[in-house]
């Protein structure tokens, strides 16, 4: 029933919307349908932790304590974004960037987004996820062109191409799957695809074939994640669509599409018996990692900086999943979801900043403090999150992957901490210059949502200095499973 | 499941004749005909299905074919047919690689790709094993079209091909992906096709041409 709910709720939603265009309060029915969508979330995360796993629609949906943390998450992070992109959107279109026939693709596609990405994480079926990974990915294409300025159709374009060949990749990781799945299954029934099948059987499927469907689904998800050196398309996406959608990409799609890596590595692992899965994760983790904690200095737009600085943070957890082992894996879903609430709530805060700025240029943004107290705290506190300065959960959780790699993999924690702290002063250095001196800024026609950004780093700081049992005991039902390490 | 000769012969030349037109597509630079090579594409895929779901007697594979028939011989085709009379393509300008020098990548990605499939088809147990490596040459080829190309619309048709390899390779391991999921590609194909038409006009109307290298203004520094 919940679970009916959470996924008709968006996917009926999108259609309304679409032929509610841009009528009044259509804004206000987004915000309502997300919450709809968080509250049926709700629900389900307490029935799954009340009665367990759960499976339904001829078990072609699947409900276990890892995905169930990511759908409370994704909803949660869906209904502030609805909340935040309000007022956000009516001053674009006051600023004349927009104009309400895009307003009407931009909610339905939204809410089409939406849709996709709880099916793609409650999906039993790895052809389903696929399917569902793909339609994401398409129904976000026509939103990182909503300006339709020459660079937002690059990025677009860059986005759909890149994508679009990566997660073909992955397809063909899938057929392979399915390919030496079905011979332990039988190829007669539909089953061969089913998550929990395959992973009841994993220890007989086929390690050669396996190992080489693992490459393809990696690279392939991989992209989708933004990990090095398949990222390019992630900051231009991510700087040249509305803010809104940025918050989304960043917090919620990148989760996803880790996901379905660490689903795929799971089932991999149990049949290889080796440490090629984890060694790649590492490799591609940690390239990344140092990549972008060094492409970070050359940035000059905000939005490219904290792009830059997800794909480094995807590489953290990439690392630590390839880590394996209850530590690392807690550690990991730790910080994917604190990485999640601090993005999303440093974009709701940079988006507003380059509204009242008029550019998302770092040197025309000044005095933010002096301007509105409440964007300059907002950018200036989740950054100091996002950096991974004690209390806030970012802390607690690259403090565990640190002293995790320590133990397990002592060569790689010297080359984490320096581009930790590389990251650190180059975002530093530059949220200071432009949060700090006299106010230059224009009025913003409409008051901006800030609640969003404050309730985001509640949750981080909350999750920092104190994780509730439950939720821990969650998290390491959510790291058993995954194993490894 | 009883192959004849003739079966195995009638189905190795179809894969043989995929790999063909993939090969016309490296070199094609006429936007329409490139277009119908894709149609072409689709067609032998589509017979190949047909001949395989007579032959093993697996239904689904007879849906799969109406599938590719429907889709990937008529629809897409027309759909792009009249994209490009309404946008004016017609020709590609000269690719980044030239025609002899796309050929020679070309014959070295099959035999890649024969070594790629080496593992698989040796524990493959369908009759189809050998097309095989055939589909992974198929899916790089297409892949090495989308790279060389400069206008938007052979990349797409690059992009589709992909698709049609994987599909054909899908087919030739293991009879098929279950139906959920091939409904579901096609329908993402579909509405790829869809989401580029429109983006083709926002490109178009943006800077008058097609023409991919006005998209080459992001860069790292900016």
């Amino acid at each position: 029933m919940e679970f009916a709910v959470l996924l008709a709720t968006p996917l009926g939603g999108s259609m309304l919307l679409a032929l509610w265009g841009h009528r009044r309060r259509a804004a206000e029915i987004n915000v309502a349908l997300s919450l709809v969508t968080f509250l049926a979330a709700t629900a389900l995360t307490a029935r799954v932790i009340g009665e367990g796993n759960l499976l339904t629609g001829r078990d072609q949906f699947f409900i276990d304590p890892f995905n169930v943390f990511l759908v409370a998450l994704t909803a949660f992070v869906g209904l502030t974004t609805a909340i935040f992109s309000r007022p956000y959107m009516r001053v674009e279109i006051e600023h004349g960037r927009l104009n309400a026939h895009r307003l009407r693709l931009y909610h339905s596609m939204y809410q089409l987004f939406m849709a996709m990405m709880l099916v793609a994480l409650t999906s039993n079926n790895l052809g389903l996820l696929w399917v569902a990974m793909e339609a994401a990915t398409l129904s976000t294409v026509l939103l990182v062109t909503l300006y339709r300025t020459p660079a937002s159709l690059e990025a677009g374009w860059k986005y759909f191409i890149l994508c679009g060949v990566g997660i073909a990749q992955a397809l063909f990781g899938t057929i392979l799957l399915y390919f030496a799945a079905e011979k332990v299954l039988g190829a007669e029934g539909v089953r061969a695809l089913l998550w929990t099948d395959l992973a009841a059987v994993k220890g007989e499927l086929e390690p050669t074939v396996l190992s080489l469907a693992f490459v393809f689904l990696l690279v392939g998800y991989g992209t989708k994640v933004g990990l090095a050196p398949l990222h390019n398309w992630l900051p231009d996406a991510h700087a040249e669509g509305p803010t809104p959608v940025s918050a989304v990409l960043s917090g919620l799609l990148l989760n996803v599409a880790i996901y379905a890596v660490v689903r795929c590595k799971v089932l991999v692992e149990g049949s290889l018996q080796s440490s090629l899965p984890s060694n790649m994760l590492m490799g591609f983790g940690l390239l990344s990692v140092v990549l972008a904690a060094f492409f970070l200095w050359r940035q000059r737009d905000i939005k490219r900086l904290f792009a830059y600085s997800s794909i480094e943070h995807m590489g953290i957890v990439t690392f630590a999943f390839g880590m394996g082992g209850a530590v690392a894996n807690f550690a990991a879903l730790l910080h994917m979801t604190v990485h999640s609430l601090t993005k999303s709530a440093i974009f709701f805060a940079v988006g507003h900043a380059a509204q009242k700025a008029g550019s998302q240029r770092m040197e025309d943004i000044r005095g933010l403090l002096a301007m509105n107290p409440t964007i300059g705290w907002g950018l200036m506190l989740g950054s100091l999150a996002i950096l991974g300065v004690p209390p806030f959960g970012v802390f607690a959780s690259e403090f565990l992957i640190l002293t995790t790699a320590m133990k397990q993999q002592p060569w790689a924690t010297p080359i984490l901490l320096v581009a930790l702290g590389v990251a650190f002063a180059a975002i530093f250095g530059r949220v200071q210059s432009m949060v700090y001196g006299e106010a230059t800024g224009r009025r913003l026609p409409h008051q901006p949502a800030l609640l969003p950004v404050f309730a985001h780093l509640a949750l981080v700081l909350l999750l920092g200095l104190y994780i509730p049992p439950y939720l821990a005991e969650w998290y390491r039902a959510a790291a058993r499973m995954i194993g490894g390490g | 499941m009883n192959f004849t000769s003739l079966d195995l012969q009638l189905l190795n030349t179809c894969a043989a004749l995929l790999l063909l037109v993939s090969f016309a597509m490296l070199s094609q630079r006429r936007i329409v005909s490139l277009v119908n090579l894709l149609a072409l594409q689709g067609t032998l895929l589509c017979a190949a299905t047909l001949l395989l779901a007579w032959r093993t007697g697996q239904h689904h594979l007879y849906l799969s074919a109406a599938l590719t028939l429907a889709l990937k011989v008529v629809g897409l085709p027309w759909l792009l047919h009249r994209l490009i009379r309404r946008l004016e393509v017609y020709w590609d300008t000269e690719p980044l690689i030239n025609m002899p020098g796309a050929m020679l990548v070309g014959l070295v990605t099959v035999v890649f790709a024969f070594g790629l499939a080496q593992p698989i088809a040796e524990l493959a147990s369908t009759a189809t094993r050998n097309a095989i490596g055939i589909a992974v040459a198929v899916i790089l080829l297409a892949f090495i079209t989308m790279i060389t190309r400069r206008k938007a619309m052979s990349q797409v048709v690059g992009f589709l091909s992909m698709e049609n390899g994987l599909f054909f390779g899908a087919m030739s391991a293991t009879y098929g992906m279950p139906m959920v999921v091939e409904l579901g590609v096609a329908l993402d194909v579909l509405v790829a096709v869809l989401v580029l038409g429109i983006f083709f006009f926002q490109i178009r109307e943006q800077f008058d041409s097609l023409d991919l290298h006005h998209l080459e203004s992001l860069r790292e520094d900016q």
